[in-house]
């Protein structure tokens, strides 16, 4: 029986299984979570680091303030899932790179995905589970919409 | 040249490849430490903020120890990383889908690091000046 030798420079053409390719979607949302997010996390350094006094000013009646507006929740929710997905994937990638061993990339994968979950679901009860005018606390670290309620 | 096991001559330095080497090199490993920092810092950041859901006196407390001026010198190297980390991912994705990308990518490392020093410009003198003129209270 004859075999044929494919000539050294044919493309590869062998097909890959069926089912979705969830590397080129990793791709491809690196790229597209990257372009939103600096367009949210400049937003949000800006207003939180550069306007007024900037640093000097974060405090519970700050959070409190922009947490009772539905723009900085969303805001804040949209950064914190697609940061932590996209912070996660590049740590993949990274262990992906340099863990040589199955049982330790295993091991640190897993500690991301946790890391990850864990992150996105603590944060996002935070944020819609949050009370700006916590009863009991002394009205001077409160928003001050608070004391018209 | 040297030759290799299969017999043939092979380059010991490749010419022109996008990865090995000068710019294109460093700008990836330059990528890749910024990407840890942030990935870290977003950890500890997200932990800090939960604290509001704790008592407005828990976050008071975790939230003023980012106003200390070695924090504060943090927080500069924080956004240098970031803003590094954005520009640069514009750069990869030109690289990837705009067909002159490849070509000029070397140039488009330099608009990078220029885009950062005029960014950065900007935005230490503003946050130094809020971290150190409270220094000692007020």
């Amino acid at each position: 029986m004859a075999t044929t030798i494919e000539s050294p420079r044919a493309p590869h053409t062998a097909r890959r299984s069926r089912g979705v390719n969830w590397e080129k979607w990793g791709w491809i949302y690196m790229r597209a979570s990257g372009v939103v997010l600096l367009v949210l996390i400049f937003g949000h350094l800006f207003v939180n680091l550069l306007v007024g006094d900037g640093i000097k000013a974060i405090d519970f009646a700050f959070v409190g303030g922009k947490w009772s507006d539905p723009f900085w929740q969303v805001w804040d929710t949209l950064m914190l899932w697609l940061a932590m997905i996209h912070g996660g994937n590049g740590m993949r990638t990274i262990v992906n790179d340099y863990a040589t061993k199955a049982t330790t990339r295993k091991v640190l994968l897993g500690a991301i995905l946790v890391a990850v979950v864990a992150m996105i679901v603590l944060g996002t009860l935070v944020i819609y589970t949050f009370d700006p005018c916590p009863a009991g606390s002394p009205a001077d670290l409160l928003p001050s919409f608070c004391a018209t309620r | 040249m040297a030759i290799n096991t299969a017999g043939t001559m092979t380059p010991k330095r490749p010419a022109g490849t996008l990865y090995r080497g000068r710019e294109g090199m460093w700008s990836w490993v330059l990528h890749r430490i910024t990407g840890v920092a942030i990935f870290f810092f977003l950890l500890v950041h997200i932990l800090d903020t939960s604290m509001v859901r704790i008592s407005p006196e828990a976050y008071n407390a975790v939230i003023s120890t980012y106003q200390n001026p070695i924090m504060g010198l943090g927080e500069t190297a924080l956004v240098a990383a970031i803003v590094y980390h954005a520009f640069n991912g514009i750069r990869i994705i030109l690289i990837d889908l705009w067909s002159k990308g490849a070509k000029y990518q070397r140039v488009m490392f330099w608009v990078v690091i220029g885009l950062w020093v005029v960014t950065m410009l900007g935005f230490a003198p503003r946050h130094l000046i809020n971290v150190f003129s409270h220094v000692g209270g007020a």
